[in-house]
């Protein structure tokens, strides 16, 4: 049997990871990999407590969590796509036009 | 044969997340996220999520993951001399002193909660899937209609963002 703080170790480790990927690299499509890594973590976070609470609602939840990647996922590799075909950038910090 | 299990997923999911943020080439980034994927799976096989696993590899993997390869090899991105940030490299410092300390605080808990109805065996009487069908189109139909509109907005968005403006678009509104 394996105790719950091995799996949230595991969650944890794989989110500190994606966090330091997303304010490391520079490249924008391995940003948005991070992003997932992140998620992820998230999801193998909530099907564990699923387990431990004997509860299916954070499996549920998860399904939803998954649904709302993709979205972001299709929006955000969009968006990747017009700042490249408008030459705007090819790096993630040469996207300033919102800041002030 | 639990624990053999749980220490190979865990380990190499670990790996190949710290390679799909340490490489540098971003195609073998994509690999070894479908490898993270792929092994996040096999964690939730092993915690009774037998169609969050399937899921998990038809979307995850079959889907997102593909979508991110067709765009890199749509923008034929190059792996670059300079590839992370120099200035933050110190959060990486910060971030492990951080999570250290909250693994040890995770670790002494003893997750206390109230438990509930649906026990390993009474989901194995009807089956995961079906369990979690009938829990979505009840208790959470309201998150389920709100993630189909989300979804929707979605693919508008993404065609509208990518879609190549016509003569007729530029003569309407000139720039």
């Amino acid at each position: 049997m394996i105790p719950l703080s091995a799996y949230v170790a595991v969650s944890g480790i794989l989110f500190v990871t994606g966090i330091v990927g997303v304010l490391v690299r520079r490249n924008f499509i391995i940003v948005l990999m991070s992003i997932e890594i992140m998620l992820n973590a998230g999801n193998l976070n909530l099907v564990a407590f699923a387990d431990h609470l004997q509860s299916l609602g954070g499996q549920v939840f998860a399904l939803f969590v998954i649904a709302i990647a993709a979205g972001e996922a299709a929006v955000g590799l969009a968006i990747i796509i017009v700042v490249f075909r408008g030459k705007i950038a090819t790096n993630v910090d040469q996207i300033n036009l919102l800041k002030w | 044969m639990t624990s053999v299990f749980f220490v190979y997923f865990a380990v190499v999911s670990v790996v190949s997340a710290i390679l799909t943020v340490a490489l540098r080439n971003p195609v073998q980034c994509g690999i070894a996220l479908l490898s993270l994927l792929g092994h996040i799976a096999g964690l939730f096989v092993l915690l009774h999520a037998e169609f969050l696993a399937a899921v998990q590899i038809i979307i995850y993997a079959g889907a997102i993951l593909i979508l991110y390869l067709f765009v890199l090899m749509m923008l034929n991105l190059k792996s670059e001399e300079r590839y992370v940030h120099r200035r933050y490299a110190w959060y990486v410092v910060g971030m492990g002193a951080l999570s250290i300390e909250l693994m040890l605080m995770l670790l002494a808990s003893n997750y206390a909660g109230v438990k509930g109805t649906a026990t390993a065996d009474a989901i194995e009487q009807v089956g995961n899937s079906t369990a979690i069908g009938i829990l979505m189109f009840s208790d959470y139909l309201l998150p389920f209609e709100i993630v189909g509109v989300f979804l929707l907005g979605a693919i508008v968005g993404a065609i509208v963002l990518t879609k190549n403006p016509t003569r007729a678009d530029l003569e309407r509104e000139p720039s």
